[in-house]
């Protein structure tokens, strides 16, 4: 379709966007955004096709952080795939492990016992809250206010990061989840640390929002920027925080219920538009209803083995077979699907990544905006190059 | 590249959720003044920066070099080699199993296994490594090769300050520079290294009891009055 | 205000200072050698000032992230400013091959001499104005208009689509701004009764009680304040209103194509046109060289004089720290459907206090004039916008 054209189609009552025709005789300035760009997150490029100021043909590019995550995983042992799977989205590693777990605890039908369940928990809900903290100051960062929340964001995180490393022995690449239950026991001086930081975040989520949530220019900038239609949504295979503030009720939380995660009462928040400022509020509410998660979880906790007693650890060679385990992770559905033939490497190991999967309509929401709003929409997507290449 | 979407499947029928506006907040009232929550952030900025010059809570920074956050005891960078006593070939834990070499996931350990064998810590003969050499280059720091060693030979250094500009072989460290000895191994690991030598104790204590009781018996058997020989001696 | 001889000499210690260095010199080249120890003493304070305020901004905008600002480079980091300088002076000089050589060497020079001429008529303290014009007000703003050819100068002589469209944007949001920014000063003119800024702060500096007369704190020199102080921002390309410099953004400025010491000249005359703009809006709104209480007139007036202006470099910090920028079609949203009709009704409520005279009757009336149509227009402005506060529902 060449840029010259106006096609608007119309399949089954479902509308595409429309490719937007430049109008006035002026060519379209092509510029390529990145990859060295202080705002793309990570090696990434986007080939912008300009009318003035408006944006009319998007083509992300990536593929620059490509490391052959799976055809290792084909040759290493399940156990070795471990610590590859902490660097995908190397900013939450640990549910990225969780997901992995699942998956292969679905393959040879392993059970974990409860008080790995709810280390689990309490360590996937406070990945939440550090990450969406994070990404919340990335998008600002990118508006222009000079890096202040994204300093705020980051010293609860430390404080987060700390306590993983004290448990795992590392404040990013835990490694910590193994099948059939986790590594190290947590002790009761880490629960006490752990419940002192998570006191401290409902105070730092309201200065939070203090700062930004009523900010008039946030609002501004973000509100009616960016829109996508939750149909557009379902179908492109969109899911996590973006899903949710286009107004589907999608948590695979809920839906799965994996984990124990029936036993906790939490909310789901969700959006009415679909734009910048809703995917930024939805992550916000998520942070507070991870708050409330974390402290049933840290009092509720039992005793009892952190690991399953019959579970098989050397010499582990599932029965062929497959398994697809799926959990809801910061940024959306990360699945990991095994294909076990019978030796101690997976025949096949594909990991359905949530940021390359959210990603694929960038392009239709950017269509018809500002370049710097293109920015602004980019982050609210919240990528980790990590998982889009692998 | 123009990419053409495929025809799809007719789109799904999304229905509307189930909601409940129990709880729902709004970000500020509705009849609020413009300005008021830019005021509101400036005033929130001001707390942070006054408050900076009193409460450490609100200037976290730490200058390094001159001031360093101590290591938690569950640090974990680069492996080492333990070994037990003052001479650390005769005393290294490592036998040369080779299973850390199979298990490290970026195969970062060369191991080559020696031909004769020299006694254990419980005095049994075991092989030794004539080559242990780990790449820290490659090394991702996974503590795999920790998990997997049976003997309680290769532990994790805390130890992060490594870098050098030797590019040919400064981040090769061989197993000399990989033994450190099980006095080093407590005072960066306490816990886990009064574990591990319990356990060793244990296992030693056995051992010696097993042996104390087959001398006495082999004694016992000397002492007994010789059997009449039955078609060959003992 | 009769105060003792020691602090009469203290607040005019600069003029004694110059009478006497002039005094070694006949008396027919007394003149010019005064003005011209006037200007050297200008050249040296205000860049001298700009280098502290580089630091200041570092470390400030430290403190409200949390954490250190520099503070390697001599004790607290204050010898930063050396460093910076010897790095730009060192660096190469590139001029694209392409660009247009002479206009690429003129603008930055231009914009210098520009802002340097504004610090001209601007009152510093009691008898410390260097040109005393009868239309210094005018004077001001003709040069501060002039920056605004050499933001273009430089975008066009760099021969870059990228330095052009920067430029363009940048002084199409100059013009908006300046307009609001003559405006809101025209109301002061029309109460003080004149366009030479001596007279204006000697308008202010009288006290009732032991208030002040500053026109800060009247219900349209309150208004025609942070009029004053929105434009301020935009004129000189700051947080919230930086959009022509962002870095996050793929257009990157009219000052790409420079390097080394003619970008740190570019930089000079930002922060130099921060200082003459907060000087004069304290000449105009804040008293000038008047103390705020009618106890403290024994401070040297230069003192406050140039502590209000710090006080002002401190609000653009502050406000650099805290807010995201506005993009550039909102940004002149902002300024021809918010601002300019704003400012316009400011003008006639600054005309209705001269003409319904001295009582509080004049107070209640300008201020619920003022009040009122700033709460309608903001609800207007959000709505027209389609932005404001939302309602977040939960997934049953």
């Amino acid at each position: 379709m060449s840029p010259t054209e106006t096609k608007t189609e119309k399949i089954d009552g479902w509308n595409r966007p429309p490719v937007i025709a430049p109008d006035g005789e002026g060519e379209l300035l092509e510029v390529a955004m990145g990859p060295h760009h202080p705002s793309t997150h990570g090696v990434f490029r986007m080939d912008l096709a300009l009318d003035g100021e408006r944006v009319v043909r998007l083509k992300p590019v990536f593929g620059y952080l490509h490391r052959n995550h799976e055809k290792i995983a084909e040759q290493a042992s399940y156990l070795a795939s471990m610590p590859y799977t902490d660097r995908l989205d190397y900013i939450c590693s640990l549910t990225n492990n969780w997901a992995y777990a699942l998956a292969v605890e679905k393959l040879v039908a392993q059970q974990v016992p409860e008080r790995a369940e709810y280390i689990r928990v309490i360590l996937g809900e406070l990945t939440r809250i550090q990450n969406h903290a994070s990404s919340i100051g990335f998008l600002i960062q990118e508006m222009g206010a000079s890096g202040t929340p994204l300093m705020y964001a980051f010293k609860e995180r430390e404080k987060i990061l700390d306590l993983f490393e004290s448990l795992t022995g590392s404040r990013m690449m835990c490694n910590y989840m193994r099948f059939g239950g986790c590594r190290v026991d947590v002790s009761a001086a880490w629960l006490d640390a752990t419940r002192k930081v998570v006191a401290g975040l409902p105070q730092f989520v309201d200065e939070f929002e203090t700062l930004l949530s009523s900010n008039e220019i946030l609002m501004a900038r973000c509100q009616g920027v960016g829109i996508l239609k939750p149909d557009l949504a379902v179908n492109a295979g969109v899911t996590g925080p973006m899903l949710r503030a286009s107004g589907v009720d999608y948590d695979i939380r809920k839906v799965d219920r994996y984990g124990i995660y029936d036993r906790f009462k939490f909310r789901v928040p969700l959006g009415d538009h679909g734009d910048v400022y809703d995917r930024y509020m939805v992550r916000i509410l998520e942070m507070r209803e991870s708050i409330r998660i974390v402290e049933q979880a840290l009092k509720e906790i039992p005793g009892g083995p952190i690991m399953d007693p019959k579970a098989k650890i050397r010499g582990f060679r599932p029965k062929p077979g497959e398994a697809y385990g799926r959990i809801e992770a910061p940024k959306g559905e990360l699945g990991f699907y095994l294909i076990s033939d019978g030796g101690p490497n997976p025949y096949r190991y594909r990991v359905r990544p949530p940021s390359l999967i959210n990603l694929t309509v960038l392009e239709d929401m950017c269509l018809g905006s500002n370049v710097a709003d293109v920015v602004l929409i980019f982050g609210s997507v919240d990528i980790v190059l990590g998982e889009v290449d692998r | 590249m123009n990419i053409e979407r495929a025809a799809l499947a007719p789109p799904l029928k999304i229905q509307q959720p189930r909601t409940t506006n129990h709880g729902s907040r709004t970000t500020i009232s509705e009849d609020a003044l413009l300005g008021e929550g830019i005021l509101k952030g400036m005033a929130e900025t001001a707390k942070n920066f006054f408050l900076s010059y009193v409460s450490k809570e609100r200037l976290t920074t730490v200058e390094y070099p001159e001031q360093r956050i101590p290591t938690v005891e569950a640090a974990r960078v680069f492996p080492f080699l333990v070994y037990d006593g003052v001479d650390w070939e005769a005393g290294l834990r490592c036998v040369a199993c080779q299973i850390c070499e199979k298990e490290c996931p970026p195969k970062c350990i060369y191991i080559d296994k020696s031909k004769d064998k020299k006694p254990d810590y419980v005095g049994k003969q075991q092989f030794y490594p004539t080559r242990f050499d780990i790449d820290i280059s490659v090394c991702m720091s996974c503590q795999i090769c920790v998990e997997v060693c049976p003997f309680e030979a290769i532990k994790m250094d805390t130890e992060f300050e490594l870098a050098t500009d030797d590019r040919f072989g400064g981040l090769l460290y061989d197993r000399k520079q990989l033994a450190r000895s099980n006095e080093y191994y407590h005072s960066i690991h306490p816990t886990e290294a009064s574990e591990v030598d319990a356990r060793l104790g244990e296992e030693k204590a056995k051992v010696e009891a097993k042996a104390r009781a087959a001398a006495e018996a082999a004694a016992a058997k000397a002492a007994a009055p010789p059997a009449p020989p039955a078609g060959g001696g003992s | 205000m009769a105060t003792s001889p020691l602090f009469t000499d203290l607040d005019q210690i600069f003029i004694i200072l110059r009478n006497w260095l002039v005094g070694f010199l006949p008396a027919a080249l007394r003149p010019a050698t005064g003005i011209v120890l006037e200007v050297i003493a200008i050249v040296c304070v205000f860049p001298g000032l700009f280098a502290l305020t580089t630091v200041f901004e570092r470390k400030g905008l430290g403190r409200i992230q949390n954490r250190l600002g520099p503070n390697r480079v001599g004790p607290y980091g204050l010898f930063q400013p050396i460093a910076d300088g010897i790095k730009a002076i060192i660096k190469e000089d590139i001029v694209p091959f392409s660009a247009n050589a002479v206009v690429h060497f003129l603008a930055p020079l231009s914009l210098v001499v520009a802002v340097f001429m504004e610090f001209a008529v601007l009152p510093m303290g009691r008898n410390m104005v260097l040109v005393d014009l009868d239309a210094g007000l005018l004077f001001f703003f003709s040069m501060s208009v002039s920056t605004e050819l050499s933001v273009f100068m430089a975008g066009w002589s760099s021969r870059n689509k990228y330095s052009l469209l920067g430029a363009m944007r940048a002084v199409a949001q100059m013009i908006s701004y300046e307009v609001v920014l003559l405006l809101s000063s025209v109301s002061v003119v029309m109460i003080a009764g004149s366009l030479s800024l001596p007279k204006i702060v000697d308008a202010q500096n009288s006290y009732t009680g032991i208030f002040p007369h500053w026109y800060i704190f009247t219900p349209w020199g309150l208004a025609g304040f942070v009029m004053y102080a929105i434009a301020a921002t935009a004129e000189t390309n700051r947080s919230p209103f930086d959009l022509p410099e962002g870095e996050s953004e793929l257009v990157a400025g009219y000052h790409t194509e420079y390097s080394g010491f003619k970008f740190a000249l570019f930089f000079l005359g930002e922060y130099l046109a921060m200082f003459s703009i907060s000087g004069l809006g304290t000449t105009l709104f804040l008293g000038g060289w008047s103390a705020p209480f009618s106890f403290l007139t024994f401070v040297p007036s230069w003192i406050w004089f140039f502590s209000k202006v710090m006080m002002s470099i401190f609000v653009f910090i502050w406000m650099r720290g805290t807010l995201p920028r506005l993009r550039q079609d909102q940004l002149m949203n902002f300024a021809w459907k918010f601002c300019l009709p704003y400012t316009l009704l400011n003008l006639i409520v600054t005309a209705l206090w001269h003409f319904m005279g001295e009582g509080w009757m004049r107070w209640v009336v300008c201020t619920a004039i003022l009040v009122a149509v700033y709460v309608f227009m903001g609800r207007v402005e959000m709505r027209s916008e389609h932005f404001g506060p939302r309602r977040y529902r939960y997934a049953e």
